[in-house]
């Protein structure tokens, strides 16, 4: 590790950006909660567990879990077309496979528990922002589950590992680029739930990151359940 | 990944058996199938190939177009990689808009190449801020037997290194009747998917179809060897289950052997 690294906003490698969290943010739903790292805000509704249709999508045996994720069209310099991408298609379905390892919905047949989740503002870490969020929805609507989620991008400045990139980070050109490796797990566990990445990283610096990721979910967890409990302990 | 057809003998039989090693067809567990590769399947396409391993079989044809360049990179060229997971190669497949395995599969083969480098964009200007060429990598899966990504990303790099340039008009357009002999502006290195499959505690590669349909999580990596350096390009977790950090670990420790193994054997096909 060279000692002169500096990120541009001072931050220490490992250091996350300002997190906040708030639970029961959306009346109308279930649960809702929202989640920030820094300037990105995510908020997220869930709805359910209620009836599915249409009917033959219906399974008899378990209740599913249908996430929608999306970025609100203002949420980006340059305005994203309102309705879904194939992007946001494609994290919705990451973010299920995501929150689903701690949920159990045999209990509920036949029914769907939907999960909305909206990007406010983005700065980088939206998906994993989302993530954390939805994961408090879920808990804020009683939905059984055997733990909390957390989620944190972890990246790669030229050689440099570095947690919870901002945009700007992320845009970095020189050397080996810049690396987006945004990761889920289950808190407290060895257990990774979302795995994505873009960039450059040797195989044998993986360990760093999950290393470093370990380390942040613990710092991630604890402003999630602080959040939870201020609505729980009333 | 629909677990939802296959029998639950099946699934306890291949559970049984990936536990002591042993496969159906005697591979060992990271042992990939038999790899082909077939050259210029399409004519009008600047460059295309055929690539088989074991009964998948996927043809990839690469085309180019003359495009302005995006606004936040105006000296550079495009990449764009689509995916039709036609109802000919298997009968799961469905006409209709595409189901998340049709959206999933061309965005890992986009981001494993895209991310490794390969193509020199900034040698794809024509007039830097008004014409650039944009490569587009369409792929059509012919006959799906298990690991479509791994494949894909194969015959992608395989028709890229075939691909020539076509001509360009006085007006600034393509001209492909009139090809050029010169070839995309390539790097060497070979960027390859690499996907981990996993049923009960079991890890394996390159999975039939019938082993897929056991599977309950994957991840797919991108990799290469980038300026000489064993570079991860891409992953993609996709399934309800885990993987848990001694997994991905012991996945890293292989990955690099796989891939020198491929490369290896892609090296002398192309």
């Amino acid at each position: 590790m060279t000692e002169k690294f500096k990120r541009q906003d001072g931050r220490k490698l490992n250091e996350l950006r300002p997190m906040s969290a708030k639970v029961g943010v959306i009346p109308n739903a279930d649960g809702s909660a929202m989640f920030s790292f820094g300037n990105t805000i995510a908020i997220a509704a869930v709805y359910g567990p209620r009836l599915l249709h249409p009917q033959h999508m219906q399974d008899p045996s378990t209740g599913i879990l249908r996430v929608n994720y999306d970025l609100m069209s203002f949420s980006v310099s340059d305005r994203k077309k309102p309705g879904p991408s194939r992007r946001s298609q494609e994290i919705s379905k990451m973010t299920e496979y995501a929150l689903l390892p701690v949920l159990d919905l045999r209990e509920f047949p036949n029914t769907v528990i939907d999960v909305q989740v909206y990007i406010i503002q983005a700065d980088a870490g939206t998906r994993t922002a989302g993530i954390n969020a939805a994961s408090m929805a879920l808990a804020h609507a009683g939905i059984p589950m055997k733990n909390l989620i957390c989620s944190v991008a972890i990246g790669k400045q030229d050689q440099e590992i570095i947690v919870d990139l901002d945009k700007h980070e992320e845009d970095f050109e020189e050397g080996e680029g810049a690396t987006d490796f945004p990761v889920a797990k289950i808190a407290n566990t060895e257990e990774y739930t979302l795995m994505q990445l873009d960039g450059k990283i040797p195989p044998a610096r993986v360990k760093e990151v999950l290393a470093l990721a370990n380390k942040s979910c613990e710092e991630i967890y604890e402003v999630q359940k602080k959040a939870l409990k201020e609505v729980f302990e009333k | 990944m629909s677990s939802m057809d296959i029998a639950n003998v099946t699934l306890e039989t291949f559970k049984k058996l990936f536990s002591t090693g042993q496969r159906f067809d005697l591979r060992k567990l990271d042992e990939y199938r038999n790899i082909e590769l077939g050259f210029d399947v399409s004519n009008c396409a600047e460059g295309s190939a055929r690539v088989k391993i074991g009964k998948t079989e996927v043809i990839v044809g690469v085309k180019m177009n003359l495009d302005a360049p995006y606004p936040d990179s105006p000296d550079k060229g495009n990449i764009m990689v689509s995916a039709e997971l036609l109802p000919l190669a298997s009968p799961r497949f469905e006409h209709g808009p595409p189901k998340f395995e049709g959206i999933e599969l061309p965005r890992l083969v986009d981001r494993a190449i895209r991310e490794s480098g390969v193509i020199q964009l900034d040698k794809l200007v024509v007039t830097p801020g008004e014409k650039v060429w944009t490569v587009i990598i369409d792929i059509y899966p012919i006959n799906d037997d298990g690991n479509l990504i791994d494949a894909a990303t194969i015959g992608a790099i395989a028709a890229l290194r075939k691909a020539k340039l076509p001509g360009i008009t006085e007006k600034n357009t393509p001209d492909y009747k009139k090809r050029t002999n010169k070839s995309l502006p390539l790097n060497a290195n070979i960027p390859l998917s690499i996907s981990f499959y996993k049923l009960g505690n079991s890890i394996y590669l390159d999975p039939t179809r019938e082993e897929e349909e056991a599977t309950d999580v994957k991840v797919t990596w991108g990799i290469s060897d980038w300026n000489g350096k064993m570079m991860i390009h891409s992953c993609q977790k996709s399934g309800k289950i885990t993987f848990t950090q001694s997994e991905i670990e012991s996945m890293m420790n292989l990955i690099e052997k796989k891939y020198l193994e491929l490369n290896a054997k892609l090296k002398k096909l192309i």
